[in-house]
Formats: C-alpha cells, structure tokens, sequence
C-alpha cells in the first residue's frame, strides 16, 4: 500500500490515466487506495469534477465496498478469514487471540499504528482453513504458533 | 536429461509455504550441482499435500511428496531427490505416483484436465495439451451452431443458480447486432469454494478461450472478468495470459486470423459479497454501488451499460472449451437428470482429505465426506455439512444419501450453489451458525429490498433474545416468520437465501435452539 501525501493534481493524474477506460470509478478508486493508503474525503469533490458525476454518487461508491477505506490503514494489515470454512476449524478463537495481543478489536487499529487487525470473508483458501493475510501475503493453516509469529513480525 | 520438478503456485500452496520450499529446492540444487527444471504448475487439488512437490522419472510418471516445507528439502536430497529414480525414494512424505492417490483417480477432470499438469501462464503448454482447439472449431461454425452445441451439452450456470447457458447465449444471439459484452463473474465470495480461483491461477487460457468462444458465438467483441479483490493471485494469473494470448493472436482485433474481434479486460471487485449477484456485478462494473437490479429487463437483453449481456460465472466458461472440442453430447453422457456434466466440487472446512474434486453428478453427499474427504480432520464426530456457501443448508448425517444435483437438492430445502462442501465436527453450535447467517446478511445486504435489508437485521437481534432465554418459542416462531417472508420477498438470492442456512439448521439441530432434539424416524426423513 501506498503512503504518498494525498494532493489534487496527482488525484487528477489517476482520473485521467483511467480515462479511457469504461466505467472508470472503481478502478479509480482502487488507484487511490493504492498511492494514498485509503480514499480521503477531499479526493471525493475532484473525481466527482473530473468525471462529471455528483460528489453524492462518488461518495455512495467509496462508501459501498470494503476495501474502499476513509483513512489510511495501520503499518501492516492483517486480515484473518472468519467465514464458513474457516470457522469449522476454530478461526474465532484465533481472531480472539490477536485481538487480545493487540489490545483492539478486529476492524481497529493498534494504538501504536502498527497493527490493523481485519476481518475478511474468505480468501479461497478453504481446504487449508483457517486462513489469514498479512500486507497482501495468503497463510494457511493458521496455528497460535503461526499467528504470534505473524504478529512479531509486524511488530506487535 | 534435465531433472524435471513442479511444485505449484497456487494461492493454497503458497499459503502453506510453497515458494519457500520451492527457493529451498533451487539452492540445494545448486549446491549439489544438478541441473533441475523446476515448474510452478497449477494445484492438483489435493488441498491436504499442499505444497504438493512433484518428480517426473524417467517414465513420465510424476510422484508426489507432500505437505513439503523449506526445512524438509535437505532431508528429501539426502533420501535422493536429485537422483532421477523419484520410485525408490523412500521418505515420509512420499505419495507414490499422483495420478494414482485414490482422491485424484476417481476423478473425472474435464474442465480441470489441465490444472496442474504444467506452467499455467504458457501459451505453448495450453496449445500442446488441446488448447484453443475448441475455439479453432468454434471459428469454423455458425455462431448460432455454436449457441445450439453448448444448448446439447446441457450446461448449466456453475455460479449457483444453475440457469441453462444454452437458453442465456441464445437469446444474447438473437438481439440484433450491436456492442454486446461477455462478463465472467469470478466474484466467488461464498465460503467453501475455491474452484474459481484454482482454474483462474492454474489454467486461466481455458477461461479466456470459453469467453472468446462464448464472445463469437453472440457476436460480443469486448469480455470483462470481474474479478474478487481478494485473489490477487489469480488476477496476476490471468493478466499474464491474457497478454500472452493477445502476442499470440488469440485475442485482439483479429482472432486467430477470422477476421473477428474479441477483448478481454480484468475488473476488480472491491471487497462487497452482493456483487456476485449478476446485476449487482453489472452496475459495480458500470462503476456503481453494487444495487441489485430488479429483473426484467433480463442482463441479456439490457446488461452492462445497456447493451445484451452475457454474464456466466468462471466454471461455466471454462467448461467450453471441453464442449466445443468434443462435442456438446460428450459432455451431457455424464451426469444425471437434468444435471448434466461434471461438477468441480471443492470439499473443505473440517476435513481430512480437503481439495478440488471434479466429478459426474450423481455422487451423494455421504461418499463426498466420508469417502472422499475421509472424515473429519479433527477427528471429533461428524456433525453438520453445509453445501453451496452461506446461503446453503446444513445437512445432518441423515441426509448423506442426496445425490449432488441440482433438482435433489432443491428438493431437500438445499441448495448446490457453487459447490462449495464445509464439513463441521460436533464442536459447532448451529444456533450460532444460524446467528451468522442472518449478521453476514444484514453486513452485506446492498439494502435496496426491504425483506433482506431489515429482515436480517431483525432476525440477528430476534435469535440473540432466543439465546438469552427471552421467550424462546415466540421468538423462535418470529424468525421462522421472518425467513419466509425474506425467501419469497427479496430481490436476489442473498436475502432470499439466507433462511436456507437458518432454517436448515433449526429443523435438523433443534436441541442447539433449546428445542427437543429430533426423533430417531423423523431425523430420517
């Protein structure tokens, strides 16, 4: 994920890159997330401009899907699966174990910025449930050992 | 002779570590000084033995060893990896030959005869395994013979509704010639299936020759994959081969020199469960939230901004190109009733032996988890298999004898969905199974009916109070209320299916509910 300072004309940059494209706004906004670390409230008047849509019909989306989010994520992600799959094979008492090594809830992020703990509705990975991602890397057969190594790594 | 290795790429391989152990490979074998040709093919399946490495001899025969970590690797070279005799290697890990696991043999692979033979992204492989062979075919037809070959085959739409796709491209077909669109829906969100996302990562020519086809047969010239943000894996997967097939001229203005044009593009989702529903899908592509529209106007007649649509799912595309290289009655001689072909099954959750398992329809639920999946993983008794994802039923043990199959499903209050099986042992609490589905719908509902976007709302709340012992049998008759009004009143099936896991789970595990358990000659009905 990105971390560049957010700014108007490089908002403009993305809308314009995607231009030619049909239906343009989502992977616009997937641009956004990717340079800035989330869609910021002033990127919404300038592609809703840019693209000659009302700021209501922008905002509507960024608000819509998950992965669209207001502000920047914590250094590193981790999201841990707690669907169907992932629940027959104890993911609940895991996603419990970090949120109490972390001291957050899951959808929170640590109080030192380190951490953003997500929840996530599979990632496919269901034979070798229970599964998790971290900064975008899939693990599989979650363990406690497995999670509180995730965990140091990222620093909590 | 090069010393021929694979292990996959695969997004459940490399969860469980197999690019480590495949750069352990590398560097041992540079360290002993062999020549290795070293393959990241595609998953067989055998989710369990993941990072499945693999051996070719002398004879062709690939034997397998698994799960392989980075540390095992050492040990594996001094058992005698390098040594070109993978047959007399004597180690833990070893399988024997692959082909031969029972799990792989009982099979009948047709759309995933190619996952995990050889490097997913190489055109040159895809061609010398009867690639694109379906298409050149396809290319000497009329499209509406080609429409009519895929009605033969009896193909039904795999995302869940099981929609025949003969009936869907015929009536794309015969709008009058203008910009129309192929989409393929690989927005595969529910629980339990990973079929999509194994074919996209480990065959992905055979779902852009099944749009191609599906894009001359209707007379389409542009194809979007909308693809799930969470598999990223596969969205790298289909890039590369989409831009190999362009460089080969499989794709472009000019397909394979008929003078026809057809052009693929990848969109990503964005994290929301109801876009795969098909109009949802629609207006996400348009650039939209993700409403779901009220139909008709049917997506084949007013589909993406409009125009005739064709929107199938990963797993009925990819099934084309099978078709339209054998014939459409090679594929309808499998399977049963009107459930014709095979059906990728992908077994999972708490299960011992889980994976991808094509095969006929017709097999019962009971050979799927007892047999195929060998139990439980946990080994705790078996309690419950939800089939079809979150919208699915719960089935207890009793009902092992439903064939896979769309009607006899149906017939039991289930569903087949996309296939997904989820095995759960005694340790699971249904009422809290049957909590989730209603908060999953209530997180995900796109909000535009009122049934789904209220009723699971209120369902949620009406089962805590079940819970806390606040006049239970009141409450529970509330929710079963609310789960008829929401299956006959939504507008898609996410609403209209959540009472499926709900009242699945209350009518066979009732003594979770605080209800008196099932009589022993009505747990048999």
């Amino acid at each position: 994920m990105g971390r560049e300072p957010w700014s108007e004309p490089r908002t403009r940059q993305i809308v314009e890159e995607h231009a030619g494209l049909e239906g343009p706004l989502m992977p616009i906004l997937h641009a956004c997330v990717e340079t800035f670390g989330c869609v910021p409230q002033e990127a919404v008047p300038v592609i809703a401009k840019e693209l000659n849509l009302s700021r209501a019909e922008v905002h509507g989306v960024v608000t819509f899907y998950h992965d669209f989010r207001r502000e920047p994520a914590g250094q590193h992600t981790l999201k841990m699966c707690r669907a169907e799959a992932c629940q027959a094979m104890g993911c609940e008492d895991l996603v419990k174990r970090a949120e109490d090594r972390l001291g957050i809830k899951c959808g929170e992020t640590s109080a030192d910025g380190r951490v953003t703990l997500e929840p996530i509705y599979c990632l496919g990975l269901c034979a070798t449930a229970p599964s998790a991602m971290i900064d975008g890397r899939v693990v599989g057969r979650l363990s406690e050992k497995k999670l509180d190594k995730l965990l140091k790594g990222a620093g909590a | 002779m090069t010393l021929k290795l694979y292990i996959p790429k695969d997004a459940a391989a490399v969860a469980c570590g197999a690019d480590e152990a495949a750069a352990a490979i590398v560097k041992a074998a540079k360290k002993e000084k062999v020549k290795i040709d070293l393959v990241r093919n595609g998953s067989r399946g055998m989710l369990w033995l993941e990072p499945l490495l693999e051996v070719e001899g002398d004879d062709g025969v690939r034997y397998g060893f698994g799960p392989v970590e980075d540390d095992d690797i050492s040990d594996l070279v001094k058992a005698g990896l390098f040594e070109k005799e993978p047959a007399k290697i004597k180690h833990k890990l070893a399988v024997g030959p692959v082909e031969e696991i029972p799990f792989f043999k009982k099979q009948t692979r047709l759309t995933f005869m190619r996952c995990g033979l050889a490097d997913p992204v190489s055109l040159k492989d895809y061609k010398r395994m009867r690639g694109y062979k379906g298409l050149e075919k396809a290319l000497a037809m009329e499209p509406i013979d080609i429409v009519d070959e895929v009605a033969k085959s009896g193909l039904r739409g795999r995302g869940g509704a099981g929609f025949p796709t003969g009936i869907k491209w015929k009536t794309v077909h015969d709008t009058p010639p203008q910009q129309k669109y192929i989409v393929c829906n690989a927005d595969e969100g529910d629980s339990g299936t990973f079929a999509d996302r194994m074919i996209m990562e480990g065959d992905p020519f055979v779902l852009i020759e099944g749009m191609t086809i599906a894009g001359i047969a209707v007379g389409a010239t542009k194809g979007y994959i909308y693809l799930r943000s969470e598999y990223p894996h596969a969205q790298i997967a289909l890039n590369t081969a989409i831009d190999a097939a362009r460089r080969g001229g499989y794709l472009g203005e000019d397909v394979m020199g008929s003078g026809k044009a057809f052009e693929l593009e990848v969109r990503m989702g964005a994290g929301a469960y109801v876009c795969g529903e098909e109009t949802s899908l629609l207006e996400s592509l348009e650039g939209k939230r993700g409403l779901v529209r009220a139909k008709p106007p049917l997506p084949a007649h007013v589909g993406l901004f409009g125009k005739p649509t064709i929107i199938n799912n990963v797993l009925t595309l990819a099934a084309v190109p099978y078709i339209m290289d054998e014939g459409g009655q090679a594929y309808a001689d499998y399977g049963m009733g009107r459930s014709r072909g095979t059906m990728p099954i992908q077994l999972a959750g708490n299960l011992k032996h889980g994976g991808l398992f094509e095969t006929a329809f017709g097999i019962t639920l009971g050979e799927l988890v007892d047999e195929i999946g060998g139990g439980t993983l946990s080994g705790r008794p078996f309690k419950a298999v939800q089939v079809g994802g979150p919208l699915g039923a719960y089935f207890p043990r009793s009902h092992f004898d439903t064939p896979f199959d769309y009607e006899a499903f149906a017939k039991r209050d289930g569903l087949i969905g996309h296939a997904g099986v989820v095995v759960f042992d005694d340790t699971a609490d249904m009422m809290a199974q049957a909590r989730f589905a209603f908060e999953f719908c209530a997180v995900e509902s796109c909000g535009k009916c009122t049934p789904c976007r209220i009723g699971s709302t209120r369902g949620l709340e009406t089962l805590d109070k079940v819970k806390a012992g606040e006049r239970a049998e009141a409450n529970l008759a509330v929710v079963e209320d609310l789960c008829n009004t929401m299956k006959f009143g939504s507008l898609c099936a996410l609403g209209g299916f959540t009472p499926y896991p709900v009242m699945s789970a209350l009518t066979h595990f009732p003594e979770d509910f605080g209800r008196p358990p099932k009589k022993m000659s009505e747990a048999a009905e």
